[in-house]
């Protein structure tokens, strides 16, 4: 017996079932459907941020500080000059903390520790640090610098605490573009009977600088963003000081103070904070970003 | 049905080859054939033949690179034809425009007809899911379903269609047709990916089978192969061109001479010569393939 | 330098537990942990309630997030029309670039609100049903902190799926296509088996994450006592908890906020761990066996994670 190629045949076979073309456009859809689902938080956030931020945004805004009234409708409650101050001066700090730390490490980790067992333990370590929660941080800080020795909060505590959360980003995202770089030109370079260290700084880190930017920029924006570690640390303030060494205003924090509060003016002030806080997030990414298209790696 | 016992190796000269047509070396000549009463035992009676297909002004494009450019070629049914030509030419692509594997890379298009028997394959009306299920492939690379037993993987195609018949039945006929069956009956739920390099490609060939196509595409099968396991598989193609009709892609003309029944000589992208093999080795026609087959180029 | 910073991580974890000891010297580990009574003023520190409300906001989170962020990369890498592929993935890791507080003032002034009707009627409706149904919608609420959670998962579980889903080799997606497979079928049996462990290992990250979570949490999910008591309504957590009493607490009342923390440390410990196995594992099923290889695949990876992890 030997099947003829009959048409009517043919075309029976070159069917496909319905319910399997059915499964398969319900599976796409409901694929898709999830997809603008995961799109629609971002959609929204941004809409209300700029409507009740916007509203907000004014020149006295950014250059008065807050009042501390949080209750009186009939006084002034001011604006968020200290926080934003606050926000820029501590995380500078921590980023000067944190940067050249993390940066050496990680060059440490690529270049001389490599697979040993002690750069194992130093990268098991960092990738603990990854995953703890950023109110922990500011516990720690808590204990060794304001309880240990007995003083008071501050802003380089705070700017302590947000160093360590940043420090294992920097160090993962440096480990990461250090290790791009090709092996042959740092081969190349030692066999021309140049010193590490030299082969390190003339060669090998100027190639991944944009990498490691891109890496920087961003961790200094996660760390803009992040409160908790603030609370216990800096603590909050109104007035504006440049004083790290004493209480400190900082954004996030100051959003967090003005959510409870029953007064609508305050809560308006905090759209705008949050919706300056954002912007500035944003802003880093996108020089992080375009800063990363540059590079000449990955 | 009885299971043969392993390799089987028997020279006597099946009455139904080709003569012998001047092969250059005597290893060549001693091929290892199964005789007909053989390939039954192994691979069960017949049910199932394979048809005919006849590619008509096909032409096959990359974007606005025309890879293909017009090729009229008829496969006869239940025949072995061999393409053969320099590396670039185009055999591939022209073998993915059958089973229209071709239009998955983004920006590839085809134009022309590839009729299956008497139906235009690419018909709007017609399914190309469908159109792949009766017309199978053989990829050059062995790549069994990593995550999947060698029964899964046998049975992959099969339980797309969810049909209810017995899936072990299937599963071993597909298996015997490959010539699979006696290596693997006792470990079919171990991975399809722990097996040899041939073993691997025969599990791809079963895993084919087991949807029972009408034609079989091969894309240099043995390529990545050892010549032990090549020549398993050369002998696996001569057995089932009783049950499909097969497409062979190949750039080793030996291969061609050893397995075909008719060889298609392309050149840049133009189907240059067609005929039986050993007329396409001995005396062709054009001379240019008299300069590919004598290894004058390519 | 590096052994100062591993001098300075144990240090970090001696001094903690050092400062929670007196917490648990009260009832012990496990008294502290599984007790039910969170009564500060009372001088009882049972940390149950703070651990099952940690434990259901992040279930939520997972069990909303990980499903839609999987979808999401699944329709980003094999379904999404090349030219929408990279404005696709920036627009999910944007969510990462949102400050956790931001997420609270706009998960308390905007979506709690808005899900109120929503919210009573499914409890109106489902009042048989314990835990779910038949209380009083609250406005900082149970519900509400998990699905903001979910959302703050998305960009880090999305960005793993979606780089395991690169990797899958075109081979094995040929050969279902080649086989007469539909595209979904393709996506079933070739590429999400394969991506199985990257997927979970990213789920876990993803977990972790909501675990440790503070600020968003804290505004969202109120500042009760009690142990939750029905899906919409008030709840705490051990994040939460520290957040709100610290400010205020001293004695035993402080190293139980402390015991708090560290308990909150050791299990996003654990959870990373264990993720990370997985993610890893992932990387180096995929790559050649070069030790550089896939210790930077999987690097790399954790680093997307990161990216996406934001604040």
């Amino acid at each position: 017996m030997s099947a003829q190629g009959a048409t009517p045949e043919l075309l029976g076979r070159l069917a496909v079932s319905p319910s399997r073309r059915r499964r398969d456009r319900i599976a796409r859809g409901t694929i898709l459907g999830a997809t603008i689902l995961a799109l629609i938080p971002l959609v929204l956030i941004v809409y209300y941020l700029l409507k009740k931020g916007l509203g907000s945004w004014s020149s006295d805004f950014f250059t008065t500080d807050p009042t501390g009234n949080t209750f009186f409708k009939t006084s002034t409650i001011g604006g968020i000059k200290s926080a934003i101050l606050g926000t820029i001066e501590i995380v500078a700090l921590a980023s000067a903390i944190a940067i050249p730390l993390g940066i050496a490490v990680a060059v440490w980790l690529v270049e001389y520790g490599r697979d040993g067992r002690f750069a194992q333990l130093v990268r098991f370590f960092v990738d603990v640090l990854t995953g703890v929660p950023s109110i922990v941080f500011g516990l720690f800080i808590y204990i060794v610098l304001v309880v240990g020795t007995g003083s008071s909060y501050a802003g380089y505590k705070g700017s302590i605490a947000l160093a360590l959360l940043m420090l294992p980003v920097v160090i993962r995202s440096a480990e990461v573009i250090l290790l791009l770089v090709p092996a042959g030109l740092r081969e190349s370079a030692l066999a021309l009977g140049s010193p590490r260290w030299r082969v390190i700084a003339r060669i090998v880190l100027p190639t991944a600088l944009p990498g490691m930017v891109t890496g920087v920029l961003l961790a200094v924006a996660r760390a803009a963003g992040e409160t908790a570690p603030l609370l216990f640390t800096a603590g909050s303030t109104h007035v504006t000081s440049s004083n790290l060494g004493s209480f400190m205003n900082s954004l996030p924090v100051q959003i967090y103070n003005d959510v409870n509060s029953p007064t609508e003016s305050v809560v308006n002030r905090a759209w705008g904070a949050a919706l300056t806080l954002v912007a500035l997030i944003l802003l880093l990414n996108l020089l992080a970003r375009l800063i990363s298209r540059r590079s000449r790696l990955a | 049905m009885t299971p043969t016992g392993p390799t089987e190796q028997v020279s006597n000269l099946d009455p139904d080859t080709p003569p012998d047509t001047g092969r250059e070396t005597a290893s060549e000549a001693a091929r290892p054939i199964v005789s007909p009463e053989r390939r039954e035992e192994r691979a069960g009676p017949v049910t199932h033949a394979g048809l005919s297909v006849k590619l008509e002004g096909l032409k096959a494009f990359y974007g606005k690179a025309e890879q293909v450019k017009g090729i009229d070629l008829e496969f006869k049914a239940n025949e072995v034809t061999a393409i053969i030509g320099p590396s670039g030419c185009g055999k591939s692509t022209m073998v993915r425009c059958i089973n229209r594997m071709h239009e998955e890379i983004p920006g590839a298009r085809a134009e022309g007809r590839v009729m299956l028997d008497k139906i235009d394959v690419y018909d709007p009306s017609i399914d190309v899911v469908a159109v792949r299920r009766a017309i199978g492939m053989v990829f050059q690379k062995p790549n069994p379903f990593p995550t999947m037993s060698i029964f899964d993987n046998v049975a992959a195609g099969l339980r797309l269609t969810a049909r209810r018949g017995d899936l072990r039945e299937k599963v071993e006929r597909a298996l015997r047709g490959a010539g699979l069956w006696e290596e693997v009956a006792d470990r079919l739920s171990e991975p399809g990916a722990g097996l040899s390099g041939g073993q691997q490609q025969r599990l791809c060939i079963a895993r084919s089978l087991a949807v029972e196509p009408e034609v079989i595409l091969m894309d240099e099968p043995c390529s990545a192969l050892d010549p032990i396991a090549t020549l398993r598989i050369e002998e696996l193609i001569d057995e089932l061109k009783a049950r499909v009709t097969i497409v062979i892609v190949t750039h080793n003309m030996q291969q061609a001479a050893r397995v075909a029944d008719r060889t298609a000589f392309m050149l840049d992208g133009k189907l240059i010569e067609v005929g039986p093999t050993p007329t396409i080795f001995t005396t062709p026609s054009d001379p240019r393939t008299e300069e590919y087959v004598t290894g004058k180029f390519g | 330098m590096a052994a100062l910073i591993l001098a300075l991580i144990v240090y970090f974890f001696v001094r903690l537990f050092d400062e929670a000891r007196p917490a648990f010297s009260q009832a012990g580990v496990f008294g502290f942990a599984f007790s039910n009574n969170w009564n500060p003023s009372a001088g009882h520190f049972g940390a149950l309630p703070l651990v099952v409300g940690t434990l259901i906001t992040s279930a939520l989170a997972l069990i909303i997030g990980v499903p839609v962020a999987v979808a999401a990369a699944i329709y980003t890498t094999e379904l999404a029309p090349r030219r929408l592929r990279t404005p696709l993935t920036v627009l999910v890791e944007l969510l990462a670039a949102v400050p956790s507080v931001v997420y609270g003032l706009w998960g308390i002034f905007f979506l709690a609100p808005k899900l109120r009707g929503a919210e009573q009627w499914v409890a109106d409706r489902l009042s048989f049903v314990p835990f779910i149904g038949g209380g009083i919608v609250t406005i900082p609420n149970c519900f509400v902190a998990g699905l903001v959670l979910a959302i703050m998962i998305l960009p880090i579980v999305s960005a793993i799926s979606r780089e395991v889903m690169a990797t899958v080799p075109s081979d094995h997606k040929e050969a279902a296509l080649g086989l007469g497979a539909t595209r979904w079928e393709m996506i079933r049996i070739a590429v999400l088996p394969y991506c199985r462990s990257g997927i979970v290992g990213g789920a876990m990250l993803g977990l972790g994450r909501a675990i440790g979570e503070t600020i968003a949490v804290t505004i969202l999910v109120g500042d009760t006592q009690q142990m939750v008591s029905h899906l919409f309504g008030q709840s705490n957590s051990l994040a939460a908890a520290i957040a709100n009493e610290f400010g205020e607490a001293t004695g035993t009342h402080r190293s139980a906020l402390f015991a708090a923390g560290l308990v909150l440390f050791v299990l996003t410990l654990l959870v990373n761990s264990l993720a990370r196995l997985f993610v890893v594992r992932a990387g180096r099923a995929t790559s050649p066996p070069r030790a550089e290889d896939h210790t930077s695949k999987g690097a790399g990876m954790l680093m997307a994670a990161d990216t996406a992890a934001g604040a």
